[in-house]
């Protein structure tokens, strides 16, 4: 049994070690918000937080998650209250198919923890999520409006 | 988790309710003597309208909600028409099996070719004014004055002289008893209060918190998963395997053969059976296509170029005595490769098979096309099957015409009845087996007279026919001729060429390979605009005259493709210079009923690495229904547009796709995207045009041209990738 902490809870999974982190929270957690686009670490569908870190859930054994803090999509928003980046997809409407928008937007909170105030040259370098809809224009303005006060228009 | 209504089921047996939801048409119930009624027993009003007593109304979509934006639109236009208060507008989707039933009372459910809306607005618009009438209707009887001293608006029907009010809710009960008018008059769409306003779309929230749930997503009682591997050869066959060398994996259900040319592991997890699935050894009889590669398929298409016999697409005057007689001649070769369309959300279908009955939820652009692949798969009659949709994590065109992972999922099913598989196709799988955009190569000529002005103009086509392979009987009916590859070149129609040129040929030389191609967004506009829109620049380059003017001249019997032009180049200030360091190019075309123009702005660092700083666009689409929507459309369709022209490539080896995953066959990151600055401006009329994919085709052409500008050096062949051409 390997015991991890996901979104706050703790969970006893039976599963070999070496499976990929995603198909653990997906197939034996049973949350299926992160998504699976290439298995290989390239279009970050499957992006979630281990200690507050965005990492490519779909390359990381589950061994390598015991221990740490994990936070998925579902994780995100504190009851009925969304986190400032879900408001600010949902303010510029930023999905379209919305497959790949879970991983998206945790690479986005991970980035603006790090970065509160993030440039455009932050965004490029840390945003490497592939999203073939193409909703790079508003995630690009979205992730700025998260980055302002709250309240703040411009 | 599935639940099945639970009601009386007199008329035909219906579905068990989709994905977090419940549909019951056309069940006839003892407590309604004509009314159908929802699931939840709400009357319908008529086929797309269903009102609950708290008012809530629930309009019925046909089209498939990919990304683009189609639910909310189709809702608007009903809504418009039906008057009601938005904010308590939901949708859901009728099963094919109903539409069946019902004698396709929502017609089409194909989601492809840009025609969700611009196919089907007229008789959607025509349901939510006949259900307005029908509550007005209801409410005048119960006051007992005429319907024409009541009025509807915001859900509420008013009558006039008395001030008396009710609302929707109220009376749609016995709205649903009444007979529908016969005729309804739609209102003008200067009168617009809901469609053509950019209002919110309606299926946002799920997409932000891992709510919503995809065909991969689904779970249902005591499923199992599968993963398959298709023989990579196209057309090989399954030769050998030995089941026993994986039996004794974690989870390992059963592992079978999928009609002639696939093998599938049923595991506990999908993980399970894709790690069984990658250890097991299979023999396969890959036939003579094995001997196929990317250069074979190239001589094939070259010899094409030149070959005495093609099918004509578009002709006039005499094309080939004009350039026999220019005094220069402009000629040129290109090429477009085999595409992938990757969407995020990889192949996948869920099955459940009994003897007598059969059901599959699926992402799909065309639920009909899967309830038909269900039929024929599962050998059961329709009133024994249905089709559950489910919302896309894109399509791009992969999804509609090609039902394959329907028929193995079912296929799979069948073996095991009774419990319900969820296929589902690895990255891998998805990238070997694609239906891919056809490869394509064009020989352009062009004629200049002793005034530089263009007299003749040759188009030849070389390569692929989507039609010959997908819709073999339009091509019989055609005399062997594929219209759609002509698609933005054509005489006549919503894909007409948007220039007059006094002696024109435009022939297609088809040459067909093994690749099995599709429709990928956009389909054949892709590569014409490319090498139209390329060479017209080439040609006013040889007739030393602005790229714009060149065309203007040519222009002048197609108002609308000048219209989207000039209101780009106006907006990227063509008639001056562009600031130092920074290049632009242009392109137009008439796709999908839509005109469609881009200006592009660039710089080139090192003379190979592009950086695309912004893209004008235009886009005529006659009616703009969401504003919002098709802003993101168009700067969507240059991620997918820009990324085939820079990375996107699959090549032929041994008779199979080479790339195998986003390493070898690159997408676009948010560093490399243009500002994307739309101009949205329809002109009305009695024709609609598509938005999903037409602006797709003048990205490319118009950074081509932009580059061209910058480094004096012409690129002819996609994607720039292979000519070490890179973004900055």
């Amino acid at each position: 049994m390997i015991r991890l902490s996901i979104n706050g809870k703790s969970h006893q999974v039976d599963v070999e070690p070496n499976t990929p982190l995603l198909w653990v929270i997906r197939e034996q957690v049973g949350l299926t918000g992160t998504k699976y686009g290439c298995g290989v670490a390239q279009c970050g569908a499957c992006t979630v937080h281990m200690d507050g870190a965005a990492v490519r859930s779909c390359s990381i054994p589950v061994s390598a998650a015991v221990g740490k803090k994990i936070t998925t999509i579902e994780g995100l928003a504190s009851g009925k209250t969304l986190h400032r980046v879900q408001k600010a997809w949902l303010d510029h409407e930023v999905p379209q198919c919305g497959y790949c928008q879970s991983g998206m937007i945790m690479a986005a909170v991970a980035l603006l923890s790090a970065k509160p105030k993030p440039t455009d040259a932050d965004i490029d370098a840390n945003i490497t999520n592939i999203c073939r809809c193409g909703t790079f224009q508003q995630v690009r303005q979205a992730i700025h409006a998260a980055a302002r006060p709250q309240g703040s228009k411009s | 988790m599935i639940s099945a209504p639970k009601i009386n089921r007199r008329t035909f047996l219906v579905s068990s309710a989709a994905v977090g939801g419940g549909l019951a048409l056309g069940l006839r119930l003892p407590f309604g003597p004509e009314v159908v009624r929802a699931a939840d027993g709400s009357p319908e009003v008529n086929a797309w309208v269903v009102i609950r007593p708290d008012d809530t109304v629930v309009i019925r979509i046909a089209r498939s909600e990919m990304g683009q934006g189609t639910i909310t639109g189709l809702a608007q236009l009903v809504a418009e028409e039906l008057e009601c208060n938005w904010a308590k507008v939901t949708t859901e989707y009728p099963t094919p099996g109903q539409n069946l039933a019902r004698k396709r009372v929502w017609g089409s459910y194909s989601t492809g070719g840009s025609r969700g809306i611009r196919e089907s607005h007229e008789y959607v618009r025509q349901g939510g004014a006949a259900a307005r009438e029908m509550l007005i209707q209801a409410a005048a009887n119960q006051w007992k004055v005429p319907a024409s001293e009541c009025s509807a608006s915001n859900s509420v029907i008013t009558h006039k002289s008395s001030g008396r009010k009710t609302t929707y809710g109220k009376v749609a009960e016995a709205a649903a008893k009444l007979q529908p008018p016969k005729d309804v008059k739609l209102k003008d769409p200067k009168t617009w209060k809901i469609a053509g306003k950019s209002v919110k779309r309606l299926d946002t929230m799920d997409k932000l918190n891992g709510k919503q749930v995809y065909g991969f997503d689904l779970k249902l009682p005591g499923m199992l998963n599968a993963a398959i591997k298709e023989c990579p050869v196209f057309g090989g066959k399954v030769k050998s395997f030995d089941a026993a060398q994986v039996a004794g994996f974690n989870g390992v259900k059963k592992v079978l053969q999928v009609g002639d040319s696939g093998v599938a592991v049923v595991a506990d997890t999908w993980w399970h059976a894709k790690t069984a699935l990658d250890a097991l050894s299979i023999a396969w009889d890959e036939g003579e296509n094995a001997k196929v590669s990317s250069a074979s398929i190239a001589e094939i298409l070259k010899a094409g170029l030149d070959a005495p016999q093609a099918f004509v697409g578009n002709q006039n005057g005499d094309a080939k005595g004009a350039l026999a007689g220019a005094v220069k001649k402009v000629e040129a070769v290109y090429s477009y490769p085999y595409q992938n369309h990757a969407p995020m959300e990889p192949m996948n279908a869920t099955a459940r098979y009994t003897a007598d009955r059969c059901e599959v939820w699926v992402p799909t652009q065309d639920g009909e096309a899967s309830f038909a692949a269900l039929l024929a798969a599962s050998g059961l009659p329709a009133d024994k099957c249905d089709v559950h949709k489910i919302n896309l994590g894109g399509g791009f065109g992969r999804r509609g015409a090609f039902q394959d992972y329907v028929t193995q999922a079912v296929l799979i099913a069948k073996q095991m009845p009774g419990t319900p598989i969820k296929l589902l196709w690895s990255r891998e799988e998805d990238m070997v087996q694609g239906r891919y955009h056809p490869i394509m190569q064009c020989k352009l000529v062009g004629g200049l007279d002793a005034n530089n002005n263009l007299t003749g103009l040759h188009v030849r086509l070389s390569g692929q026919s989507i039609l010959a392979h997908v819709r073999p009987q339009i091509v019989e009916q055609q005399k062997g001729r594929d219209p759609l590859s002509f698609q933005g070149l054509a005489d006549a129609g919503e894909h007409a060429f948007g220039y007059s040129v006094p002696n024109l040929l435009i022939d297609h030389a088809m040459r067909n390979t093994h690749v099995p191609p599709g429709f990928w967004r956009g389909v054949n506009i892709n590569q014409n605009a490319v090498f139209m829109e390329c060479f017209m620049d080439e040609l006013a380059h040889a007739a030393g005259q602005d790229p714009l003017e060149f065309r203007r001249k040519l222009m002048a019997k197609h108002p609308r493709n000048l219209g989207v032009l000039n209101a780009v180049a106006e907006r990227i200030g063509w008639s001056k210079p562009a600031p130092r360091g920074l290049h632009r190019g242009l392109a137009q075309m008439k796709a999908f009923n839509s005109f469609v123009a881009a200006a592009a702005e660039i710089s080139v660092e090192g003379g190979n690495r592009i950086k695309v700083h912004r893209i004008v666009a235009a886009t005529d689409s006659g009616y703009a229904v969401n504003p919002a929507q098709i802003e993101r459309q168009i700067a969507g369709s240059f991620v997918y547009g820009l990324s085939a022209l820079f990375y996107q490539e699959c090549t032929v080896k041994n008779g199979r796709i080479e790339q195998d995953n986003f390493h070898t066959y690159n997408s676009m990151r948010i560093r490399e995207m243009p500002k994307v600055e739309s101009i949205i401006m329809p002109t009305g009329g009695d024709i609609w045009g598509g938005i999903g994919e037409p602006t797709i085709c003048v990205a490319a052409p118009a950074v081509l041209n932009a580059f061209f500008r910058a480094t004096g050096k012409r690129v002819r062949s996609v994607p720039l990738k292979n000519q070490d051409i890179h973004f900055a």
